[in-house]
């Protein structure tokens, strides 16, 4: 068993379990987001619950960063050796004629989605940690000092989603991470093995959720910066 | 009869840089094969006095997995399921400009011209695409074992794999997955590969990465352009023998 990140198949097979980890984290992630159009008391406590809970904070979050650094740091690795395959280049290539565009471009809809994740974190997380772990405010109200004041999630969610240029750019990057899932959701379970005549159903699904859930995301973008 | 302008990639050997040349060709029938256009193409240049082009072919009858030209932009040119030997003229137009280049991998490297010495393969093979059999005189009869119908099918699917090597060329990792992993499979579905399976994926998959072949991305490239029709669940089915040898090794 060890050293199974030595060789080739190893090392896609844990880029796999890193994608799988990560499309299930998205689906909930979308889970709780979407309560947000629904209903904002909801969404508010989900994500005080989520926000608060130590085996979310203490255990689920360190996997989940390691989780997203694993999976691009591996995308450069294995990008990187697959160059080094071939360094002299043909003269004429037809790629379309044997490969979708989604799957010849994963470092490309890769890295627009990396953008998107900085300046998530940036608007999110970074403001998360501070008021929670440097000013130590664990109570998520809009104001510490009066209990009345409400949870302070839906609000801060409302105000992110005002600038247009900011909600462009989550679009654009849901659409990179649709094409992205296009190819990646089936190519995981490729990776673990799983292509045979009982997962072939699978293949249908990938599309519903690679289309679905980006769009899911982007449709809520908008519904908040329309309905501000 | 058809005009055609080749640009063919020159190579005097392993060392040369070299380049691509153009070459008109006038009279081309469009019932000739490929290779046999080649040959014109090289009756002329020897009338000449100048060096013919190098190209590997043997059967001429896509059994032998001995032809390996990378014709405008795609393994065996533009038709699939055969190789470039089966490949006709009258799969072009009268005019047409068509660009011949070698298999391009680190793992193949160009001997001279067209040819590239794909002994890679062979060592992948001897790691252990075999089984040990005792040949002295008390061999079972294959037939007395009872193996299933949908698993001995997928096994000959898999054995028709003639290593030409086009999935490596059509990869844009330069990958040799599907080539290896028919290559495991054809062992794996059937009893007789059993004894040796957990050492056979470990040592034909090492030697696989110690030849420098690039990483499976899935892009499916090489299924399309296999000359055999070699399906990827063959890959998946390595990468399970794979994990499954990791675990038990």
């Amino acid at each position: 068993m060890s050293g199974i990140l030595n060789s080739s198949i190893g090392r896609k097979f844990a880029m796999a379990l890193s994608a799988l980890f990560l499309m299930v984290f998205l689906l909930q992630h979308f889970s709780i987001n979407i309560l947000s159009v629904f209903s904002p008391d909801t969404f508010n406590e989900v994500s005080h619950f989520m926000g608060t809970f130590w085996v979310v904070q203490y255990l689920l979050q360190p996997v989940l960063i390691f989780g997203v650094v694993f999976h691009f740091v591996m995308g450069f690795v294995l990008e990187y050796q697959n160059k080094k395959a071939r360094k002299v280049g043909y003269a004429k290539t037809s790629r379309a004629a044997n490969s979708t565009w989604m799957s010849r471009n994963m470092l490309l809809t890769g890295l627009v989605v990396l953008a998107f994740l900085a300046l998530h974190m940036y608007d999110f997380w970074v403001h998360e940690m501070q008021v929670k772990y440097i000013q130590g405010d664990m109570s998520g109200l809009i104001n510490p000092d009066n209990a009345e004041s409400g949870f302070r999630y839906y609000e801060e969610l409302r105000e992110k989603f005002v600038d247009p240029i900011r909600v462009g750019f989550y679009a654009v990057s849901f659409v990179l991470l649709a094409l992205h899932l296009l190819h990646g959701f089936n190519s995981a379970f490729q990776s673990v093995g799983a292509n045979n005549k009982y997962v072939k159903g699978l293949k249908g699904f990938s599309k519903v959720y690679a289309i679905g859930i980006p769009a899911g995301f982007i449709f809520i973008a908008l519904f908040h910066h329309f309905t501000h | 009869m058809m005009n055609l302008t080749l640009k063919i990639w020159r190579q005097k050997n392993a060392s040369d840089k070299g380049k691509i040349v153009d070459y008109p060709v006038s009279g081309i029938s469009p019932d000739m094969s490929f290779l046999e256009m080649l040959d014109v193409l090289n009756q002329e240049l020897i009338e000449k006095g100048e060096e013919p082009v190098a190209f590997d072919h043997d059967c001429r009858e896509g059994i032998c997995g001995t032809c390996s030209l990378y014709i405008n932009g795609r393994a065996h040119g533009p038709q699939t399921k055969i190789t470039a030997c089966q490949l006709h003229m009258r799969s072009f137009k009268d005019g047409d400009t068509i660009y011949i280049e070698p298999w391009r991998a680190e793992a193949f490297p160009i001997v001279k011209d067209l040819i590239v010495d794909r002994s890679s393969f062979d060592r992948i093979q001897q790691a252990g695409g075999f089984i040990s059999v005792n040949t002295s005189g008390n061999t079972q009869d294959a037939n007395a074992i009872p193996i299933e119908k949908e698993n001995a099918d997928k096994a000959f699917d898999a054995a028709t794999c003639i290593g030409c090597g086009a999935c490596v060329a059509s990869c844009k990792n330069s990958s040799a997955m599907l080539f290896v992993s028919a290559k495991v499979s054809q062992f794996a579905l059937l009893p007789q590969g059993q004894v040796e399976a957990t050492d056979r994926v470990l040592n034909m998959v090492k030697q696989m990465d110690e030849e420098g072949f690039g990483n499976c991305t899935n892009t499916g490239a090489c299924e399309v352009e296999c000359p055999k029709g070699i399906s990827l669940e063959n890959i998946a089915r390595m990468n399970r023998e794979y994990l499954s040898a990791t675990l038990k090794g």
